[in-house]
């Protein structure tokens, strides 16, 4: 038997039928990564990584290739995969705290009051214990999305999917969610992917970053890790040159070698 | 008059779920209420709360009793010389006075349970006979019709096969279905029931499924990651979704409903509205049907009020 990573893509490919024939999203990606790793992937709109994201996720099939998870081979979705959403896609029609015992009466056995300590658990961890029973439209759009990262961790996931989260949010709520992923991160030590196309946010957050080549037909096209130690401070590290020559090197690979398939049309 | 009514089926303009969600930010950001109320050092004088609210209630109902007055005197002018053929206000007032003021009539109460005696009834008893066959036959519209919403909006199979037959079937006018009704049923009630039924099962369908058609995708994909069996999805993301749809549906339902059971009762005659309106015209005392138009008018405003009421509890609470 092989060895494989916790988390192994092997050989995916992923073509979507369209009226001008079939087109090839993501061609041959494989992708190895181990437990508790945190790994970025970056690449310009319409690269696809949303598309492999979704793939792990069990949500999009893969014309060829196989995706691993702690040796079985997933195909579908299921609360092992917690995905969070960029829309954050809380229901608007159950309370913060409903949302969160909705993933966790899922996932979780054990009785009542053990579920519902759980779910408030979560909440704290995110700092929304103060807003259990509010609905998701009495909320701004950073504290929706704490919700939405609460939902996911409460389901203790084996690995966490994120797609674009902070996508929507203002650079300082931007900012602040980020420092509670690392914290939280620090505390549950999870597997992730996350989706961005934020350079900074790759590098401050991630163990790896895994860049993509543009689509169609996107690929990995770099795989650069960030050795930098943890707990990480946005402004201590912003001065290291760890961090600085990291940065650089992605933003090289985004706009020298692979540079934004719009720009270059026109 | 019925193609009018069909041609709305189509149309819902349920507030989106997700809609609502962006209002969410002004609520955190209002100041506390304790701001508001006027402080003890600056006297503000102000009228009584009870003057204030009748004030407003005065604002809003005033108009609209101005605008009756003004047709009610329109139509006296009107219809106030001696051979006209539609009887002015003050004619309907002293020629049915009967009917206005006795709506209750051939019914006696044994304590509170009412029971009717005798053929010659008044109009109430009439709405109340018409309103029981809208129950049942529109209950059953509205469990049949969210029934097979969901299916033709959750299965593209069931949605190619029958939605064309629901296309067609939903421009046949409700009487159209009378002569098929009677000749199955034999009797008024169930045959009227069945009318109420085909004609309101229509817009509750369509709108069933296109509100299950138009879940955001997010909120499907939640159900797929947190592996939702199909019985979850339905009551935990399903069903809350789709409400607003849903009633808007409901709401267009009871309405025709309303539309075809008076015109129903008309031609098969016996009992309800429908057969009071009919009767009084036969009998010349077209001062009657004026009034039966009235009830009858009023009565359907209070059920759509009252479907549009229970949809927006429903929703808030789902």
């Amino acid at each position: 038997m092989k060895n494989r990573s916790y988390l192994a893509l092997e050989g995916i490919s992923v073509t979507f039928p369209t009226r001008k024939g079939p087109f090839t999203a993501l061609d041959q990606v494989d992708l190895s990564i181990e437990k508790g790793e945190f790994v970025a992937l970056i690449g310009h709109s319409g690269c696809g990584k949303s598309t492999l994201l979704n793939v792990i996720a069990g949500l999009t099939k893969a014309s060829r290739g196989v995706v691993f998870l702690d040796g079985e081979v997933v195909d579908r979705p299921g609360p092992d995969r917690a995905v969070i959403f960029q829309d954050h896609s809380l229901l608007p029609w159950l309370t913060v705290e409903e949302n969160v015992r909705l993933a966790v009466d899922q996932t979780m056995k054990g009785g009542r009051a053990e579920r519902r300590d759980w779910v408030r658990h979560n909440l704290e961890l995110v700092h929304m214990g103060h807003a259990l029973a509010k609905r998701p439209a009495e909320l701004s759009g950073g504290m929706k999305q704490r919700v939405g990262i609460a939902r996911a961790i409460a389901m203790t996931p084996r690995v966490l999917l994120m797609d674009e989260p902070f996508g929507a949010l203002d650079a300082l709520t931007r900012a602040s969610l980020q420092d509670a992923v690392m914290d939280i991160q620090a505390k549950t030590n999870n597997t992730v992917v996350m989706i961005t196309h934020d350079v900074d946010e790759a590098v401050l957050l991630a163990d790896r970053v895994v860049m993509m080549t543009n689509g169609p037909a996107a690929t990995i096209g770099e795989d650069l890790r960030i050795a930098m130690p943890r707990p990480r401070n946005r402004i201590e590290v912003a001065e290291t040159r760890e961090y600085n020559h990291a940065r650089a090197e992605v933003l090289h690979f985004l706009h020298q070698r692979f540079s934004n398939p719009v720009d270059q049309a026109a | 008059m019925y193609s009018t009514a069909n041609a709305v089926a189509k149309v819902s303009p349920a507030p989106e779920p997700a809609a609502l969600e962006e209002s969410g930010v002004v609520i955190a950001l209002s100041p506390p209420a304790a701001t508001l109320a006027p402080s003890k050092e600056l006297p503000v004088r102000r009228l009584p709360r009870f003057v204030e609210a009748a004030g407003e209630a005065a604002a809003a109902v005033l108009p609209t009793i101005v605008v009756i007055a003004a047709l009610l005197a329109i139509w006296q002018f009107a219809c106030s010389a001696p051979g006209s053929t539609l009887p002015s206000p003050s004619r309907i007032w002293t020629e049915s006075h009967d009917v206005i003021m006795h709506p209750l009539k051939g019914v006696t109460f044994h304590g509170i349970v009412p029971s009717v005696e005798g053929g010659d009834v008044g109009i109430a008893v009439h709405i109340v006979t018409s309103l029981r066959r809208v129950a049942i036959g529109f209950g059953l519209a509205a469990i049949c019709g969210i029934g097979l919403g969901v299916l033709i909006g959750q299965s593209r199979l069931a949605y190619r096969a029958l939605d064309p037959l629901f296309q067609v079937l939903r421009t046949v006018p409700p009487l159209a279905w009378l002569p098929i009704s009677l000749a199955v049923f034999q009797q008024a009630q169930p045959s009227t029931v069945f009318l109420i039924f085909i004609t309101a099962i229509w817009p509750v369908i369509l709108n069933t499924a296109a509100g299950v058609q138009a879940i955001p995708p997010t909120y499907r994909n939640v159900g797929k990651v947190l592996a939702l069996n199909p019985l979850q999805y339905f009551t935990k993301i399903m069903l809350p979704a789709t409400v607003p749809h849903m009633f808007t549906g409901l709401r267009i339902g009871v309405g025709m409903s309303w539309l075809a059971i008076v015109a129903a009762e008309m031609v098969q005659g016996g009992t309800g509205i429908g057969f009071f309106i009919w009767d009084s015209y036969n009998s010349s005392l077209l001062t009657d049907t004026i009034v039966a138009l009235v009830w009858i008018g009023l009565v359907g405003f209070a059920l759509d009020r009252i479907v549009g009421w229970i949809g927006r509890r429903i929703a808030h609470q789902a």
